[in-house]
């Protein structure tokens, strides 16, 4: 069992034919994720690495029935990319492009409480199930199958915790990098609601870095709503202040 | 990015935002022609550096002559000022600001930022101004003011209302700060601040809302639709080797230890950090080589790392997501053939293509040594830099 993503999840690629989305996209591809159709505005009707191409996510979704969009378009663009998602219904937008700029992001956010999609990120690695969907850029191997969920605002400490899990032969059920911009998507909470709830999940690990009052608001949840064991780190803590 | 205060000054008058006449000077006699232009005969001369604590520090002096103002200009243009904020060594006076003389009845706080939490523009007031508004903070919450913004709405009248009573002004000066007000967040806006400071926000004798201080930040990640502010950046007041960094798209922050890190990811070279210091090391730096590192960029970060006299030991710790361990180990060896590396070099990588970088730097010759794990690596490099601090 996983939360968001297995393998039956059908994904399109938001910025297909650039270079990340190339790159990343055909190794999502070699882990298994079932990624139908990519979005280039202008370059529809086209195809790229195997992959229908569309100008609109709309298009592409209404042709592949996809629910889950994976970001990687020039930071410019990316809040016009991810509200372009929701307008098109999709239900979870993982957004990786870095360097958003947060203005952006507030108008985003602010669009997207009157929706119904899910948005991870920005500047995230992007979430896994593995074994089932990999969608991001996370190196897909050092994961397996397992029982431990894991949620963290770091990319590479993330990795740490999931080669640890693995090496311990507990593998992960999904995990889910939020990202560490100051307005993001998905945070703590709306992931620890999601683990405490899906059955395939056994513990949880929480990765925090300093900076911002998350971490203290996930713990009073994890205080009043979580049952299943929580390990919790957060980096930084000897960083000089400033 | 900081701004100075005579860049941000010039940006709130394109707004008209009421702030006092002002020039900037480079040198005396610049300043006391300031001074002759602007008349009067009172007089502000101020230090331009990017830090705050200025007046404590002597940065800010009043003058009753425009002798006094060359005078003044000529005791600070090429000295470092050093205050709370600027670190040890200080920062170089490059540039003055010479302003008319502001008689003050009332000394206010008011900054405009992004609240995380909210994840709307923020705006603080406090009566309290002039102070640290860190320690009105801290001391007493109660007496600052905070408001947060619909992204489609904006600044609502009632709100401006609110601060106005909330800081004891009359129905005039009302007026005033709500113009203001409206003015600063359309700055934000459009400049992608990430802070606008003024402390103080003064309320003169005849009356008038004025901004006597001026402190602008944008933000880096919209410089890229900045680019008349992209321009104002002053490289003499950051750190030359943070600026070097920048330059290469690397994340540096010099630090007082003794083991330099070169780590990939934010969360994970501070995570390396906290190691080394359970181990009894101090870190040299906080390095981020970021996701796309490529073997140019590592190289560059190892030379950056180099030009620290106070290093003794250097740790690589890399895992490798999008970043590949090969071309990580191809940037070492890179750096270490064009620079002499006369330290130890503690190397742990792990991810994609590890094995074909651990069979480089094997291969290299080079005097490396290879952890299994974060903790190996940061009690093998802490050993290595002469043991615990």
């Amino acid at each position: 069992m996983s939360i968001l993503v297995d393998a039956n999840t059908k994904v399109i690629c938001q910025g297909l034919t650039g270079k990340q989305g190339t790159f990343h996209t055909q190794q999502c591809l070699a882990y298994g994720t079932k990624v139908v159709a990519g979005v280039t505005p202008g370059r529809g009707g086209t195809e790229h690495i195997g992959l229908p191409v569309y100008n609109t996510v709309a298009d592409a979704k209404a042709a592949t029935g996809a629910t889950v969009s994976m970001i990687y378009v020039p930071a410019p663009f990316a809040a016009d990319a991810i509200l372009e998602a929701a307008d098109a219904g999709i239900e979870l937008i993982v957004c990786i492009t870095e360097g958003v700029p947060v203005l952006d992001m507030v108008r985003v956010k602010a669009v997207l409480k009157d929706s119904n999609s899910r948005l991870i990120g920005p500047n995230c690695p992007g979430i896994i199930t593995p074994g089932g969907a990999k969608i991001g850029i996370m190196p897909g191997q050092i994961h397996q199958p397992g029982v431990v969920g894991i949620v963290s605002r770091s990319g590479t400490l993330t990795y740490e915790a999931v080669h640890q899990t693995t090496t311990r032969g507990l593998g992960q059920s999904t995990c889910v990098g939020i990202g560490g911009d100051p307005v993001r998507g998905m945070n703590f909470i709306d992931c620890l609601e999601l683990f405490q709830a899906d059955p395939g999940t056994r513990g949880i690990i929480m990765v925090g870095e300093i900076g911002g009052s998350d971490e203290e608001a996930a713990a009073e949840y994890i205080a009043a709503h979580v049952t299943k064991p929580v390990v919790a780190y957060i980096a930084g803590v000897t960083a000089p202040p400033g | 990015m900081n701004l100075h205060e005579y860049q941000a000054k010039a940006l709130f008058a394109e707004y008209a935002i009421p702030v006092p006449q002002g020039r900037v000077a480079t040198t005396a006699a610049e300043a006391e022609q300031a001074a002759v232009a602007l008349g009067g005969d009172l007089w502000v001369v101020k230090a331009q550096v990017h830090a705050g604590g200025r007046g404590k520090a002597g940065g800010v002096k009043l003058a009753r002559s425009a002798e006094e103002v060359g005078k003044l200009a000529a005791e600070m243009l090429g000295k470092r000022l050093v205050t709370h904020q600027s670190g040890p060594e200080g920062l170089p006076v490059d540039y003055v600001y010479v302003e008319a003389g502001s008689k003050i009845a009332r000394e206010l706080y008011l900054s405009l930022l992004v609240d995380r939490s909210a994840e709307r523009i923020a705006v603080m007031a406090s009566a309290a101004g002039g102070m640290d508004i860190e320690e009105v903070a801290a001391k007493t919450p109660e007496k600052i003011l905070t408001l947060t913004l619909h992204p489609a709405a904006g600044l609502e009248d009632y709100q401006a209302r609110k601060l106005g009573f909330g800081l004891g002004l009359d129905g005039e000066q009302q007026k005033q700060l709500r113009d203001l007000l409206r003015k600063l967040v359309k700055l934000f806006r459009e400049c992608d601040a990430s802070l606008v400071e003024i402390n103080p926000l003064i309320v003169t004798e005849d009356g008038r809302v004025v901004a006597l201080d001026a402190k602008v930040n944008i933000e880096e990640n919209a410089l890229f639709r900045q680019p008349k502010l992209a321009a104002l950046r002053d490289p003499a007041q950051e750190d030359e080797k943070e600026r070097r960094a920048r330059e290469h798209d690397l994340n540096y922050v010099s630090l007082d230890g003794s083991i330099a890190c070169m780590v990939n990811g934010a969360g994970l070279a501070m995570a390396t950090m906290d190691l080394i210091k359970l181990h009894g090391g101090e870190p040299a730096n906080f390095l981020d080589v970021g996701g796309g590192a490529t073997a140019e960029r590592v190289a560059e970060a190892f030379k950056i790392i180099l030009t620290n006299p106070k290093v003794k030991a250097i740790l690589v710790n890399i895992f490798g997501g999008i970043v590949r361990c090969d071309v990580i180990a191809e940037g070492v060896l890179a750096a270490v053939r064009q620079v002499h590396v006369g330290v130890p070099v503690v190397v742990r990588l792990e991810g994609t293509n590890v094995e074909r970088g651990r069979q480089l730097l094997a291969e290299s010759g080079l005097d490396v040594v290879a952890a299994t794990g974060l903790t190996d690596a940061a009690s093998k490099v802490v050993a290595l830099a002469g043991g615990r601090a």
